[in-house]
């Protein structure tokens, strides 16, 4: 059995977004960092924004990697496992693979 | 090998990482397989023949696995290459071979829908059917291949039904009179291509896969261990552990089997040949050298096993996955892990093990440490020099002193090598990329212990044939400055005396003065590059003690005669850092395809030594211990 455990911070968030509606054709006001989410997250990817370059790798190509592992807008993600060192990287499972990626690139993944 | 003939059909084996590509080359090949390098560059190419049903040879080129045609990596540049025809070197291929897992068929479509793009004949095979079919995943054939437009075959790799299945078809498509190719329409594509292509994967996968694939129960209960915080770490250092008590366990005893073979054989020699010239080359030159180079077998056959079976049965990216964070502190890539703490038993196979690392930057810096990390050949040298200089006294009443000298060795190893690293990435690499860490943890695979002794078999063929030239090649230079000239008629000095390499150990003599370095130290140093543990052997033959092995003990009452304390840290200080391996570079101008990372690597620890050793060197008498 999965349970949501969701970052102190972000509870009220996620059972906002829990109750209302969910429109895919737009984007959900609430929809969070994938990179801030815990151990036990489940939801879909709502957007994938990489806010700018990052030491020599364009944002263009970090958002073509993360597409290519099958990270796409709409895909149910669900973190699985956590790094034993600041709970980084993290194992998520996207559509049936499993991909693991440092919090840093998964902040660019937007979910609801 | 069989030659190339132009009525051969050329087919390229593409797939995603994890995909089982090779497995299924391995299958489909046997051991009619030839792996050498693409032209001009370093990466490995891979091709085998084989016959299908009507008897037509194929010769099937297994390209390096790709998410994507737009070359990411020297390895995905070469796939896209080959497969647009561009590769100058490489005939265009008759047909495509897509490999997809059956379990995992997402991120596989996305690409064969990119490939349709490149208009080549096509054939998409879906690998490990039976773990699919035994997860409940219930494929639509007809309606897969309808909605791509590709025809589709199933395999296993493991059983042969699966593979005739395959030849068939591969008859059939081939076997066509060839329609007018289309040229090819593809471009590199934008993140909305990417997305649309990944769209229309998912559509298809919704029309054809009744069942999509549940997460498999075994993965999902292995990983909830392996994957732990802490059970994880706990059970990684215990695998690490297994595995390196193998190294030294396993491979010793046939080490030592080698070495007193190679000993006998030269010993034989020296009866059957008249003393002289002739004599000392075969003993010294060619059986040495040549048994210096195979006494490394054990320990690369061993090592590798346990690298291909992890490899195989997915742990390899989950153990990247552990130790990222701790890697990633230094600039290393969780990937960099395996190849350096291979890197302890001996940097050979440590070097070689850096293929696993796909980003050319990271592997490069991987290279350059693997050095660093306390090599096994180290271990008699720093036992001489602690045992005849460092006294057997206890500190804080229960470590004793020498073993605490030995592991700040070690420590200096780790400690200097994280900071190389660091120092490369912050400085020298500033303008390249840091590559993203993104990965795909694969689910869970017995691996096939036929393709894994096929690749194990191809290492160790490697390590002999390419490195072995070289290191052989260097082994009869050392040889050769260590004999001539001859000593003259009548000479009481040892013959080493007379050589170039007394003549060059002089004429460094005053470089290596300001680190405590007297002339007879210069001298061993030069038939010291062979291996590190030779120094020991040649410091003997220097001082003129007769008898090898068993004369460690008096080489070290010698030593500590004869030098100061200074110099003695300061010795062991230059070993830490001192690039005193010529297999080593060897090997590793053979891993990065030319001189410069040799010679960039052999001048960095050349000058870490000798800065290391005068900073001891004049720390020591600053403290009064000249």
């Amino acid at each position: 059995m999965v349970h949501l455990n969701p970052m102190p911070t972000l509870t009220t968030t996620m059972t906002d977004i829990a109750n209302s509606a969910p429109d895919e054709s737009v984007r959900a006001p609430r929809a969070v960092p994938l990179g801030l989410a815990r151990h036990g997250f489940q939801g879909r990817v709502d957007a994938i924004v990489v806010d700018g370059d990052r030491l020599g790798v364009s944002a263009a190509e970090i958002e073509r990697r993360l597409l290519e592992l099958g990270i796409v807008e709409g895909a149910a993600v669900h973190i699985l496992h956590e790094g034993p060192i600041g709970r980084d990287p993290i194992a998520v499972r996207v559509n049936g693979t499993t991909i693991a990626l440092r919090r840093r690139e998964a902040m660019a993944i937007l979910v609801v | 090998m069989t030659a190339i003939d132009t009525n051969d059909w050329r087919i390229a084996l593409v797939g995603t990482p994890n995909s089982g590509k090779t497995a299924l080359f391995n299958a489909l090949t046997g051991s009619r397989q030839k792996v050498a390098n693409y032209a001009g560059v370093t990466v490995e190419r891979k091709s085998g023949f084989l016959q299908t049903i009507s008897g037509h040879r194929v010769n099937l080129i297994d390209l390096p696995g790709t998410y994507s045609l737009r070359g990411r990596s020297p390895d995905e540049e070469i796939a896209r290459d080959v497969i647009l025809g561009k590769f100058a070197s490489e005939a265009p291929p008759d047909f495509l071979l897509c490999v997809a897992d059956a379990t995992n068929l997402r991120v596989a479509l996305r690409l064969v829908i990119e490939l349709k793009r490149v208009h080549r004949p096509m054939l998409l095979v879906l690998n490990m059917i039976d773990i699919a079919r035994r997860r409940g995943v219930d494929i639509d054939l007809d309606k897969l291949s309808a909605e791509l437009g590709v025809p589709v075959v199933t395999s296993t790799a493991v059983r042969r039904a699966g593979i005739e299945d395959l030849l068939r078809r591969i008859d059939d498509i081939a076997g066509k009179p060839a329609a007018a190719i289309a040229a090819s329409e593809w471009t590199a594509p934008a993140a909305s291509d990417l997305r649309a292509a990944q769209r229309e994967a998912d559509r298809v996968i919704r029309a054809a896969v009744s069942e999509p694939a549940k997460p498999d129960t075994w993965t999902t209960r292995v990983d909830a261990v392996l994957l732990h915080p802490v059970w994880g770490m706990i059970a990684l250092l215990a695998l690490l552990f297994v595995m390196f008590q193998a190294v030294f366990a396993w491979a010793q005893p046939v080490m030592d089997l080698i070495t007193a073979g190679f000993d006998a054989l030269g010993a034989w020699t020296a009866t059957v040949l008249p003393e002289g010239l002739l004599q000392s080359f075969v003993q010294n030159g060619v059986i040495s050298g040549v048994g210096s180079v195979i006494v490394f077998l054990p320990q690369i056959l061993v090592l590798f096993l346990f690298i291909l079976l992890l490899e195989d049965f997915g742990y390899m990216a989950r153990a990247a996955f552990l130790m990222d964070r701790i890697m990633g502190g230094a600039g290393l890539h969780g990937r960099a892990f395996i190849p350096l703490l291979s890197s302890f038993a001996c940097a050979i196979p440590g070097i070689m093990a850096t293929r696993v690392i796909d980003n050319k930057r990271d592997r490069l810096t991987t290279i350059m440490v693997a050095p660093l990390m306390t090599c096994s050949a180290r271990i008699p040298v720093y036992t001489l020099i602690i045992a005849a200089f460092v006294p057997d006294k206890p500190v804080l009443g229960f470590l004793g002193l020498q073993g605490l000298v030995m592991f700040g060795l070690y420590a200096v190893g780790i400690f200097s090598a994280l900071a190389v690293s660091f120092v490369a990435n912050h400085f020298f690499w500033r303008e390249s990329a840091t590559p993203p860490f993104m990965l795909e943890l694969p689910d869970y695979k017995l691996p096939q212990l036929r393709s894994v002794l096929m690749n194990l078999y191809q290492r160790a063929m490697a390590f002999l044939k390419r490195a072995g030239t070289t290191i052989f090649s260097m082994m009869v230079l050392i040889w050769f400055l260590a004999s001539f000239p001859r000593p003259p008629v009548g000479a009481t000095e040892p013959a080493i005396d007379f050589s170039l390499a007394a003549i060059i150990g002089h004429w460094i003599e005053p470089l290596l003065a300001p680190i405590g370095f007297n002339w007879q130290i210069s001298v061993a140093l030069i038939p010291g590059m062979a291996a590190r543990e030779v120094a020991v052997a040649s410091l003997g033959t220097v001082y003129a003690i007769e008898g090898g092995k068993e004369a460690v003990e008096q080489v070290g009452h010698a030593l500590a005669d004869k030098w100061s304390l200074a110099t003695a840290l300061a010795f062991l200080a230059w070993y830490v850092f001192a690039p005193q391996c010529a297999s080593t570079l060897a090997v590793i101008k053979r891993e990065t395809g030319g001189w410069r990372w040799m010679w960039i690597t052999f001048f960095y620890m050349l000058s870490m030594a000798y800065i290391a050793a005068l900073i001891t060197y004049h720390a020591a008498l600053a403290l009064g211990l000249g």
